[in-house]
């Protein structure tokens, strides 16, 4: 077995010998850390897409806009990914960004799971019928595991989700009540002395 | 009274950090406290009669056990070298996550000898070979097989019976990531399980010696004597492959430093030394000086360097003791100004080292500071602008906008990668072909560009958008804003220059390893020293604090 820190040394070269500047590459080694610590075949796309790179012309997209599509060629996941991350706090207005033919798009993956990060919000990740939540950077929630190579995402949507609860008021409301049984009802003396600080909350 | 740390614009100069000590800091010296009560054990010891075979260590508390294997090979004398590019060694090693079974073991032998080129697993978390110093090993294999203990004059002139070639660790061929180990109760700091393996290493090469002896001649061997043993330590041959390590991990660089740098502010900020303390660092300081006469190197540069330290100590030795009284206030600040006026890097570094040994209560919470979740840090502020990045970098790097890289010698050398070893490598841009596949280390080369690309951009403009056009410097756009935060992350100085000597990178993280005896081969290798004068594992629940200094050597 391939150890994360062979993985990540290993593309973060193979992503520089493709073409890509050091500090993109860099971006690369830790992005396939992630997706195989994660158990998300990282390095059987990458592997698929530096061959095909070699062969075929991508779209460098630079500056993200809501609605991002181009008829001829595919875009590339690591321009995308990059520019992604990096103008995602611009981005975040936009509530949902699409993208049309995106090729790879499991490359594009961790780029997206580390904006959850830096925005500290969730982020929903659909490629064409699969759905990947993504959670600041720490899990990645998905119905779609054993893909395997993904070469082309036709249609991408990113949605950035609300920071919100995933319940009801009532059912929280019915939980604390029951928290409620770890508390012991106070009596005047124990109002008097057991919180340890002043008489007044103010103070 | 406050002192102001270190300016990192001095401190982080490679020729300062290039005189580095070693230092109660040090890892080998951190790792003995933090695994002194743990069981120590030679589980098995299968060599033949001539030393070749297997050996298995562990140390052992509660239900953690860490087992060094050991493999010994017999070697012809043509295969025997320290070169990265050898692929036979006297012994080899891994230290194994808990107790191999005889199936590890098997699967082990297979793998361990091969280093580089065998495979290892998440269950070993450290690998290493060494060649034996076969004058000395012989030396000491025919004195004790003749029943006599071996010549002490040879054994200090080298001062161990083996020299490590390599030592690796997180992640590499297969072993442990670090994310497996690091959060655990013992793992206090870097290089911990590094520093066992070495450790238990140089256990063995005694028991191995002592072994072959007494096979030798049976009847008249006698073991080698535990003073003895214990002025021995291990040997370390260090390439280039060291130095790109300081430049790769910036925070964590950054920690050592800092600690280094927090402690002497401290020391220096302590109003009135108390008299023991101050005892306590004459004591050390002058047995201290046998380190420096038993430092021996064919290195005229290392000979100049340690000359200077010498004669440095000596007049320091002198001022204490004529014209310093440490009832003074603020005594270790004097003493530190002092040295500032009247000795060199070496000198001061290595008194600055000295100055520790009395303050564990200083430095012992530095320590669980040294190491750094790296990841933390890695993604780029894309939301600050221009003028904002522009502005650390005057600040940061004021010393590395003066250089001209236009100027050849400021440019000279590439660092790449070896195809055939994939280890780092230094070479002259104008000589030698490769420089297309050159690495991004040329740190200060890269951030005088990108200060240029800043300067032509609108001082309002966020990174993102500088970006856009700008991706060829990301690398250090990111270092940059690491550098901010942590004062002590980027050395001070032009690493692609004609005058670097990369052995000064080297000496850096060897002394926050604790090596002792530097021996500068080249201006590219060097030979240290590890864990002499250090306790045997036997006796390492009840040790004397101040080993360093009470070698026989």
């Amino acid at each position: 077995m391939k150890s994360l820190s062979e993985i990540d040394t290993v593309s973060k070269r193979a992503s520089r010998a493709s073409g890509f500047e050091w500090g993109i590459a860099e971006e690369v080694g830790k992005n396939m850390r992630i997706l195989e610590m994660l158990g998300i075949s990282g390095i059987k796309n990458l592997n698929h897409y530096y061959k095909i790179r070699s062969k075929k012309n991508f779209e460098k997209i630079k500056l993200i806009t809501k609605e991002n599509q181009r008829s001829q060629l595919e875009y590339c996941p690591i321009t995308a990914g990059v520019n992604f991350l990096d103008q995602v706090r611009s981005l975040e207005n936009l509530n949902e960004i699409k993208f049309q033919n995106l090729a790879y798009p499991i490359l594009f993956l961790p780029f997206i799971g580390r904006a959850s990060e830096v925005l500290g919000k969730k982020i929903l990740l659909k490629i064409d019928n699969r759905k990947f939540l993504l959670n600041y950077n720490t899990s990645i929630y998905t119905n779609n595991l054993d893909d395997g190579i993904i070469t082309i995402g036709n249609n991408v949507v990113i949605t950035f989700l609300d920071n919100k609860d995933s319940f009801e008021e009532n059912e929280w409301r019915e939980l604390y009540k029951l928290s409620e049984n770890t508390f012991v009802e106070e009596n005047e003396s124990l109002k008097q002395s057991g919180a340890g600080a002043g008489l007044t909350d103010n103070d | 009274m406050k002192v102001e740390l270190r300016d990192p614009k001095i401190v982080m100069k490679l020729s300062k950090l290039g005189s580095f000590h070693q230092s109660k800091l040090s890892f080998l010296r951190s790792f003995l406290k933090e695994f002194k009560d743990w069981n120590y054990k030679r589980d098995l010891f299968e060599l033949n009669e001539l030393g070749f075979g297997i050996a298995v260590y562990s140390f052992k508390k509660s239900n953690r056990v860490y087992s060094l294997i050991c493999f010994a090979n017999q070697l012809n004398e043509n295969e025997r070298s320290d070169r990265v590019i050898a692929t036979k060694w006297d012994a080899a090693f891994t230290l194994y996550d808990g107790v191999p079974t005889k199936h590890d073991i098997e699967r082990l032998r297979n793998e361990v000898p091969k280093q580089e080129v065998g495979r290892l697993s998440y269950k070993e978390l450290t690998l290493s070979r060494a060649n034996k110093s076969v004058r000395v090993f012989n030396h000491v294999v025919d004195s004790l097989s003749k029943g006599k203990q071996p010549d002490i004059s040879l054994l200090s002139s080298v001062g161990y019976l083996y020299r490590t070639t390599a030592v690796y660790g997180s992640g590499k061929f297969g072993l442990a990531d670090r994310f497996r180990i690091k959060d655990r109760e013992e793992i206090c700091g870097p290089f911990r399980l590094e520093m066992m393996l070495v450790y238990l290493v140089r256990q063995f090469t005694f028991d191995q010696v002592n072994h072959v002896a007494k096979n030798k001649n049976p009847k008249k061997a006698v073991s080698l004597d535990l003073e003895i043993c214990k002025s021995l330590g291990i040997g370390n041959s260090t390439g280039l492959g060291m130095a790109p390590f300081i430049v790769n991990h910036p925070t964590l660089l950054n920690n050592w430093v800092l600690a280094r740098e927090t402690v002497l502010k401290k020391i220096r900020e302590i109003q009135n030394v108390e008299k023991k303390d101050g005892d306590l660092f004459t004591k050390y300081l002058k047995k201290s000086i046998k380190n420096i006469t038993s430092w021996n190197t064919d290195s005229i540069y290392q000979q100049n360097k340690i000359k200077f330290l010498l004669k440095d100590v000596n007049n320091f030795i002198i001022f204490l003791e004529k014209n310093f009284n440490f009832s003074s206030e603020f005594a270790f600040n004097k003493i530190y100004l002092w040295l500032e006026k009247n000795s060199g890097d070496e000198c001061i570094e290595y008194i600055v080292s000295m100055m520790m040994e009395p303050y564990d209560q200083i430095v012992n919470p530095l320590i669980n500071k040294m190491s750094s979740e790296e990841d933390k840090y890695f993604n780029i502020p894309t939301n600050r602008t221009v003028l904002e990045l522009k502005d650390i970098i005057e600040n940061k790097y004021k010393e590395i906008l003066k250089i001209d890289f236009t100027k050849n010698e400021n440019n000279q050398n590439f660092w790449f990668i070896s195809k055939n070893k994939e280890e780092p490598r230094l070479a002259d841009r104008f000589e030698e072909k490769g420089s297309d596949l050159e690495q991004p280390l040329a740190i200060a080369r890269d951030i005088k560009k990108l200060y240029e690309a800043l300067s032509v951009a609108k001082n309002s403009s966020k990174i993102d958008k500088f970006l856009l056009n700008n991706n060829h410097l990301r690398h250090v756009v990111r270092r940059a804003f690491i550098v901010e935060k942590f004062p002590y992350s980027e050395i001070q100085d032009n690493t692609i220059s004609k005058s670097i000597i990369p052995i000064d990178m080297l000496r850096l993280k060897l002394s926050f390893f604790g090596a002792l005896k530097f021996d500068p081969r080249s201006d590219k290798w060097l030979r240290i020293c590890m864990f002499q004068g250090a306790p045997l594992p036997e006796n390492l629940k009840n040790y004397d604090e101040g080993w360093v200094y009470n070698s026989l050597n």
